[in-house]
């Protein structure tokens, strides 16, 4: 039955990655601004819909997903530019308010400038499934998990040893101080919506391939990555990262031992568990809180 | 009292501009939406909590008035009163431990528990219906089958006057004072004496109780219930309703459910920019009126004065 | 009084006049947007276009038809919202649509009370069976899907059948119809997943269904991108048994997604899909290349069953309306009743006042994906 455990095991990190890498959007446009983006999963629907639309239009794969990963690299400079920065000083609420307009606003562009069908991108090294400990793995999810790898260490890397990403985490953690030191906070914020667009483009074009992409594919994955952030703590990457794992995992394992009609409930259940014992998530901390 | 007063009269007044059963059927909707946003709006804008999963609640009430009346056969008043009471438990045993969450972890628990009462309504199809959903009895007293979009409109109406007046009174008793205390700041409403977790489960259990009696209400209206009333899509839509017509504002959560309910059917004759024309309107309203619609509004009378 | 007499037979006959100028008003109500769009979408492309062809080619009863239509976006309350309008205010004369079943049974009531001849675009047999008065569908019902898969797999040998359907309506209904019939049939229901809408990843369900003791074959209950994972993942797990799809998938879309591990997959559906491939004996043959070819050519995207149901309910509708003689709604009510021998996309429908779709088996016939294209199963 071991076969069975590390096929559960495998399709959760898969999925899991995915989870990640939108959930990592949330976590850096959350660090940089405190709005919870909830149009982060068009951004998903953007970079896998262009792609396929660029391909068919001729070009490379690789080339179509480069300019697929720019083009909304440009629509989160743009929803940040005009649609966040003039709201700047409203509440959370009408802020989260704000990018469901904007969530619904791109969808419906989706629907007119591109179609309401599904659509495959082609998987980026064939179909022929790699047998690992007794399970089987689509080569596209050893893309997913690997660049979701890369991703992170190279976000790690941005953050933590260059000026830019540590100006975004100043401003994180106190956006006075920071403005005081010099940091430019309105540059912050697009840089990371701009950011936050690319790692969710980067994840629709991953994903086509294995779960196809559509107008209304951002709903969803939004709806988990949201999940995954909180349930790791939001603001955390690393916790981010942690959070779309364990979900994808969740899922997977309670489709597998559980019942997969209420897979779904199981995982939601179980992050409801962890609030209530953790309720700054998993590696959100007990947050100081000035009263 | 006089905006109370002014409710009234509009819902009096308004079968004036209603020409046939479809105005009244829209006026229903936006009334019983409009019940939901006043409760919504006593946790959301007075206590300063937020839930994303009250479409939940909503469902709850919708789905337990259904199958009782439906399946078991008990009077339509019955199922009534213990679909909304069966909403109202649910708040009350989940509300103290996800009361204890705040801000985006609040929002998460809420959208959670919102998510898997959808999931078991869906599920459940042996008693549900499942997705495709089930037929719902008309609501009956004493053998008087309430029928007919007319005798609706009026009880929805009364109900909606009920609803805002027992708002209004809450937000001006102690209770509300306390929970207006709570939004500003929790610490410093503990520091005055004011039990806040008490009071929190009050707001929440209140705002679901309403939204579990408008569920059912919707449910026997329609004659047929859908889970997707209780996704989490329709609890963003109610959240939303809240918002746009202004927090911390009974008669902004009307307009807002009011404004929301009807613009869809207005846009229409977009057709295929429906989508975008709706997400565009939404985006530049809180751009442009973050407060709400009504203080914005009343702000600017204010100021003309 | 005579000069009065002649003033008012003057104005009747003007008021006459203009009703016959008046266009017959089609309403609809579909989910051009939403979970469903997949049905949604062609549904209301081809309700535009045939409106339009009818139009140029002289109108209805010397009228030309108006399409009056509403993007419901698959939800049920807004399709009854809709329905209500198309009613009151629009006041159409004949309403097709309702995509999916939940919408059609909103509606239902609304039709019935409203005396308003429905036809609906939806699959569940709940719509139809028991007959409502008003009511009628153009689709095959789920049952019949069922049980043309299991007398397919009878004939191949499996008996015992895996389940796996995902969490929509007519996913459900479906599985609920194949779960009632499999006795019929003699067949095993042996294992019995579910899948989420959105899910991207159907392995975990797949390999319990692997795993389920002397498992024969497998039927996928679902529309959408669902089945297309679900066979791709079937590929990666290298389960050899044969896998039956349903009429949910049946479009060229489907064999797009799912790529080489369509190959073999068998489902149900229309002849709509091998239109051309069919004998020149086959009755229906020019009825399904003449929708497939002006479908193709007008929206450039390859033809759907589904809009092939919104076909054969605006025929249905019109040769009512032309049988009939008016649009007055119990007469073409009575004259949709008597269709019989009418040839549609779905198959040739004989409706009588016990059976308001009119579909029977032969309508539906087996295909299997051959070379990256359907193939009619002999």
């Amino acid at each position: 039955m071991s076969g069975e455990l590390a096929q559960f095991l495998l399709s959760g990190l898969t999925v899991g990655s995915i989870y990640a890498l939108v959930a990592l959007g949330f976590a850096i446009i959350y660090n940089a601004s405190h709005v919870i983006n909830f149009a982060q999963g068009e951004f998903v629907m953007i970079g896998g819909m262009a792609t396929v639309w660029l391909l068919a239009a001729g070009l490379p794969l690789a080339l179509a997903a480069v300019l697929a990963v720019a083009l909304a690299a440009l629509v989160g400079l743009l929803l940040a530019r005009f649609a966040v920065q003039p709201a700047r000083g409203a509440s959370v609420v009408t802020l989260i308010i704000i990018t469901i307009g904007a969530a619904i606003l791109l969808r419906g562009l989706a629907a007119l400038v591109w179609d309401k069908r599904i659509h495959a991108l082609p998987a980026f090294s064939g179909e022929a499934p790699i047998a690992l400990a007794g399970a089987t793995l689509a080569p596209q999810s050893l893309w997913v998990i690997g660049v979701t790898a890369l991703a992170v260490a190279a976000l790690w890397g941005f953050f933590n040893r260059t000026l830019a990403g540590k100006a975004i985490l100043a401003v994180s953690h106190n956006r006075l101080a920071a403005q005081l030191m010099g940091i430019s906070v309105q540059r912050v914020l697009l840089v990371s919506f701009a950011l936050s667009a690319a790692l969710g483009a980067l994840a629709g074009i991953l994903i086509a391939p294995i779960t196809f992409t559509s107008w209304d594919v951002g709903v969803m994955l939004g709806l988990k990555g949201f999940a995954a952030a909180i349930l790791g703590g939001m603001g955390s990457g690393p916790g981010a990262v942690i959070g779309g794992l364990l979900l994808g995992l969740l899922e997977s394992l309670g489709a597998g031992y559980v019942s997969s009609a209420y897979k779904d409930a199981i995982a939601f259940i179980v992050m409801l568990a962890v609030l209530m014992l953790m309720p700054g998530g998993l590696l959100g901390g007990r947050a100081a809180e000035r009263v | 009292m006089r905006g109370l007063l002014a409710l009234a009269a509009v819902v009096l007044l308004a079968p004036l501009a209603l020409a046939n059963n479809y105005h009244y059927e829209i006026a229903i909707l936006v009334g019983l939406n409009a019940i939901v946003c006043v409760g919504l709006n006593l946790l959301i804008g007075y206590a300063g909590q937020i839930s994303l999963g009250h479409a939940g609640f909503f469902g709850i009430g919708a789905y337990g008035s259904a199958i009782l009346a439906a399946r078991y056969g008990w009077p339509p008043l019955a199922s009534l009163a213990a679909a909304t009471a069966a909403a109202a438990l649910l708040a009350w045993l989940v509300g103290r431990p996800i009361l204890r969450l705040r801000g985006h972890y609040l929002a998460m628990a809420t959208l959670g528990l919102g998510i898997i009462i959808s999931i078991v309504l869906t599920t459940e199809d042996g008693y549900t219906g499942g997705p495709d959903g089930m037929s719902v009895p008309p609501l009956a007293v004493a053998g008087f089958a309430l029928a007919g979009e007319r005798a609706w409109y009026w009880l929805v109406g009364v109900l909606l006057l009920a609803t805002v007046w027992l708002a209004l009174n809450l937000i001006d008793s102690p209770v509300g004072r306390a929970l207006r205390a709570l939004h500003g700041s929790e610490v410093a409403a503990e520091v005055a004496g004011i039990d806040s977790a008490r009071h929190k489960l009050l707001a929440f259990v209140l705002s679901a109780a309403i939204a579990g009696l408008a569920g059912a209400l919707t449910a026997h209206y329609a004659g047929f219930i859908t889970p997707g009333k209780a996704t989490f899509l329709h609890s963003i839509e109610l959240v939303v309703m809240v918002v746009f017509g202004g927090l911390a504002s009974t008669f902004g959560a009307v307009v807002g459910a009011a404004v929301l309910t009807a613009l869809p059917q207005l846009l229409t004759v977009f057709k295929e920019y429906e989508m975008v024309v709706f997400g565009g309107v939404m985006m530049l309203t809180m751009i442009f009126m973050p407060k709400g619609l009504v203080p914005t509004l009343a702000a600017l009378a204010g100021r003309r004065r | 009084m005579k000069r009065y007499a002649w003033f008012a037979a003057a104005l009747l006959a003007a008021a006459t006049a203009v009703q016959a100028q008046a266009p017959i008003r089609i309403g609809a109500f579909l989910a051009v947007t939403g979970p469903a769009a997949f049905l949604g979408d062609p549904e209301q492309k081809t309700l535009e276009l045939y409106v339009e062809r009818l139009n140029a080619a002289g109108g209805v009863l010397g009228r030309k038809l108006e399409l009056v239509s509403y993007d419901s976006g698959g939800d049920a309350e807004k399709a009854r919202t809709f329905a209500k309008r198309l009613i009151e205010q629009d006041r159409v004369d004949l309403i097709v649509g309702g995509s999916t079943t939940g919408e059609t049974m909103a509606v239902v009531p609304l039709a019935e009370a409203a005396g308003m001849p429905f036809v609906s675009l939806a699959g569940a047999v709940v719509i139809v069976e028991p007959v409502k008065k008003w009511v009628f569908k153009t689709p095959h019902t789920d049952r019949m899907a069922c049980d043309k898969i299991f007398v397919d797999m009878k004939a191949r040998g499996a008996t015992k059948v895996a389940l796996i359907s995902g969490s929509g309506g007519f996913d459900k209904s479906m599985r609920g119809e194949c779960l009632k019939v499999a006795k019929n049939h003699g067949v095993d229901v042996v294992a019995d997943e579910t899948y989420g809408a959105g899910d991207t990843d159907m392995t975990a369900q797949l390999t319990k269904i692997k795993n389920a003791a002397g498992m024969q074959a497998v039927l996928n209950a679902g529309f959408g991108q669902g089945p297309a994972i679900v066979t791709k993942n079937y590929k990666q797990l290298g389960i050899k048994q044969p896998l039956y799809q349903s009429h949910g998938v049946a479009s060229k879309q489907f064999i797009q997604l799912a790529g080489e591990a369509a190959e073999g997959v068998r489902l149900p559906a229309a002849a709509l899909l091998v239109a051309e491939t069919l004998p020149d004996s086959d009755p229906q043959k020019k009825v399904v290349v003449d929708y497939k070819r002006a479908y193709e050519a007008r929206f450039k995207q390859d033809v759907s069953t589904f809009g092939g149901h919104a076909y054969d309910g605006l025929m249905l509708a019109v040769q009512a309306m032309q049988k009939a003689g008016s649009t007055d709604k119990a007469k073409v009510r009575d004259a949709l009743e008597a269709i019989r021998g009418y040839m549609g996309t779905a198959g040739v429908v004989n409706m009588s006042p016990q059976d308001h779709m009119g579909l029977d088996l032969t309508a539906f016939r087996m295909l299997e994906v051959r070379k990256g294209d359907w193939a009619l199963v002999q």
